[in-house]
């Protein structure tokens, strides 16, 4: 449910990955231009919305744009499932465990 | 919104870039009202210093708590704090502290939805917070522990008499931390995380 143009927004979380694709084009904003420098990396949209300084609603629009463009790659997520994965439960364990 | 130069927007340091392996994310919510020490949490056991995010609220502003600052009467600013860990080169998690007003939950879509679960932190001079919390946590199925974050000043309870005060079910954890330290706030982590098993090994979890 990727649109820009009848006001969908992506199905983003604050945790969704973002990865830029693409270099900024010559037609980017300077909104555009920021956040697709910023993510040559992956980060989450949290993350981009607290370095931007931009809410988090104006980061989904912001991204939903991009998306559709083809210019960043989004990755989903892993949700509460109602059956949890316990392998995810138990890697989540150890990562704490190193703490 | 206008960015007069892409050099001074302030991006993540170096040590802060996840790795290009980084797959996926999950997300831990940190709930309790204000100055009960979400964001002490977060930090203490966050590899990167405590981020926000905000949201603007325009309407319904009203009761809203003083900390929340406003721009206008009508348009009210609700900031979240969080934090990351990476829990392997592929995935990642992410610690929010967020409000414990249910109002406020909206803002960020998903946000306790998609959650593997709850920390309720509480504040034991002012416990009357946490029933609304609960409650709206068990309404909404997320699996959820409390943590005490012992306060100096704060007085102290046996946890059966604080479990009995918030009326929490018996297998629900309930256990004391303090929040400024990294290893009790892990130890809370895995409270939650051990509980989150239990319930994926009975199949209980909704």
């Amino acid at each position: 449910m990727i649109s820009g143009e009848d006001g969908a927004r992506a199905d983003l979380d604050l945790v969704t990955l973002i990865v830029a694709c693409a270099d900024p084009p010559l037609s980017a904003t300077p909104e555009q231009t920021a956040l697709l420098r910023l993510c040559t990396a992956p980060l989450s949209v949290a993350e981009l919305s607290a370095y931007l300084n931009l809410p988090y609603s104006v980061m989904t629009v912001l991204l939903t744009e991009l998306l559709a463009a083809d210019l960043v790659q989004a990755r989903a997520p892993i949700a509460r499932q109602s059956i949890a994965d316990r392998t995810l439960l138990e890697a989540v364990m150890h990562g704490l465990q190193k703490l | 919104m206008d960015f007069k130069s892409s050099d001074t927007i302030p991006g993540p340091r170096t040590e802060d870039h996840l790795p290009h392996t980084a797959q996926a994310a999950v997300k831990i919510v940190i709930v309790g009202g204000f100055g009960v020490g979400k964001t002490t949490m977060v930090g203490s056991v966050s590899e990167i210093k405590p981020l926000t995010t905000e949201e603007t609220m325009t309407q319904a502003g009203i009761g809203v708590d003083d900390n929340y600052g406003s721009d206008t009467k009508t348009a009210t600013t609700v900031a979240m704090d969080f934090g990351r860990i990476s829990i392997t080169d592929q995935l990642v998690l992410y610690l929010f502290g967020t409000p414990g007003q249910e109002r406020f939950w909206f803002l960020w879509n998903g946000l306790f939805e998609g959650a593997l679960g709850a920390v309720v932190l509480i504040d034991t001079r002012r416990l009357e917070v946490s029933f609304d919390v609960i409650g709206r946590l068990e309404e909404r199925g997320v699996p959820f522990v409390v943590a005490v974050n012992s306060f100096p000043d704060a007085p102290r309870y046996p946890m059966a008499d604080l479990r009995a005060a918030l009326d929490l079910p018996e297998e629900i954890p309930i256990v004391e931390c303090d929040a400024r330290r990294r290893a009790s706030s892990r130890d809370t982590l895995m409270t939650l995380m051990r509980f989150l098993h239990s319930l994926a090994m009975t199949g209980a979890l909704t």
